[in-house]
């Protein structure tokens, strides 16, 4: 049934955000530490178990399915619903930094894709595939 | 009688997430159809759509005068909750079903590396442009940081720092800038920085850290990237809450 596939969605999703807010208060934050990473992790781990063990009939994975397709639809909504115009009254302090920040986190991105990515070559020696 | 009758608001505001259903989706059928005829596909449909829900949103705030953009707009109530973190994070959990195991942790400590990275990196970046305004102050300068950070880290920051509300308000505004830069700007750079597997999306996650621009931003490049990005960028949040009015505040404090 397509419910059963919701339902796992579901349950992934509230106990990786019980663990997330868990740990924000053990940390003593009050906020949600990487419940939905938690919540995806456990979803890949259940879904690859109930794969293995041919628990998963198609009708259940369309019930994740449709969510994950809605996802764009779903981002778009969530663009919809920005508080633009307080982005856009900040002044040019915050237009800079946000600017600078969203740049200089651009360029870290082939720098940390190279390290450590099985090829232990100097960073320098530019090999040029970073496998 | 007048055009649109009260009898057709009050309905579609009675069912205020199917009328999202069927705004968002013309939406995404104009954005698309723009996408092939105008750029010949060139400019992905859903960037467009993603530009268009910002531009919706910046109408919708400077009418309403509201917070939440779009979703002031009585008749539009169902996009914010449509768009709400709820449903966001239910379909970036969804995304992750069916990405293999093997992949997330062969990718693990550079993951770890550019959270930490990406959050030190966006202070240090904030905290610059703050003093180049003039505060000299390490709370306002750490808080202004934190809004670099996210727009969710800024405020938490401040608030623990006990940060003046219009620093507070700036670091909102920094944090919302940088989250609309990345959903609108990542198509367009994706190539030259090499965003185009699962490895450096995951990077991309950790460094840029907001889950509302990364998610977004991925969508617009390449939906297959959107589970690994979003991953990362979902811990760098709180992760941020934690580093910066603790360990990063004391770091500005013995400079400054």
């Amino acid at each position: 049934m397509v419910i059963y596939g919701t339902a796992l969605l579901a349950f992934c999703m509230l106990v990786g955000l019980i663990v997330g807010q868990l740990l924000g208060d053990l940390l003593g934050i009050g906020k949600n530490v990487g419940g939905v990473g938690i919540a995806m992790l456990l979803l890949i781990v259940m879904s690859d178990w109930l794969r293995r063990r041919d628990r998963l009939p198609v009708p259940t994975q369309q019930g994740v399915l449709f969510w994950s397709s809605i996802y764009i639809p779903i981002v778009v909504a969530m663009a919809a619903s920005q508080n633009v115009v307080k982005a856009a009254t900040g002044g040019w302090l915050a237009l800079l930094a946000g600017v600078a920040s969203v740049v200089a986190c651009l360029a870290l991105v082939p720098l940390l894709s190279r390290i450590g990515s099985g090829q232990t070559t100097d960073p320098d020696t530019q090999t040029g595939d970073g496998k | 009688m007048s055009w649109p009758p009260d009898w057709l608001i009050t309905l579609l505001e009675k069912n205020s997430l199917i009328t999202a259903f069927f705004v968002v989706g013309s939406i995404l059928w104009f954005s698309s159809f723009l996408s092939t005829t105008l750029t010949r596909g060139r400019i992905h449909g859903s960037a467009i759509a993603i530009f268009m829900g910002l531009a919706l949103a910046y109408m919708g705030g400077i009418v309403m005068e509201g917070e939440k953009g779009f979703a002031d707009v009585p008749l539009m109530a169902g996009i914010g909750l449509l768009g709400g973190s709820m449903f966001r994070d239910l379909a970036i959990v969804a995304t992750a079903f069916g990405v293999r195991l093997q992949e997330f942790l062969a990718t693990g400590l550079s993951g770890v590396i550019s959270l930490i990275l990406g959050i030190f990196i966006s202070f240090l970046v904030g905290g610059l442009v703050a003093y180049g305004f003039g505060y000299r102050d390490a709370v306002s300068i750490t808080t202004i940081g934190a809004g670099a950070a996210t727009y969710i880290v800024g405020p938490v920051t401040g608030g623990a720092l006990e940060a003046s509300s219009e620093v507070i308000a700036l670091s909102v505004a920094a944090g919302l800038v940088k989250s609309i830069l990345v959903m609108t700007l990542t198509p367009f750079v994706a190539k030259s920085i090499g965003l185009d597997n699962p490895r450096s999306a995951l990077i991309f996650g950790g460094l840029m850290g907001t889950t509302s621009g990364v998610a977004a931003g991925l969508a617009a490049t390449d939906a297959k990237l959107v589970p690994y990005g979003a991953m990362t960028a979902t811990f760098y949040t709180g992760l941020g809450c934690l580093l910066g009015p603790s360990l990063i505040f004391m770091l500005i404090k013995a400079i400054v």
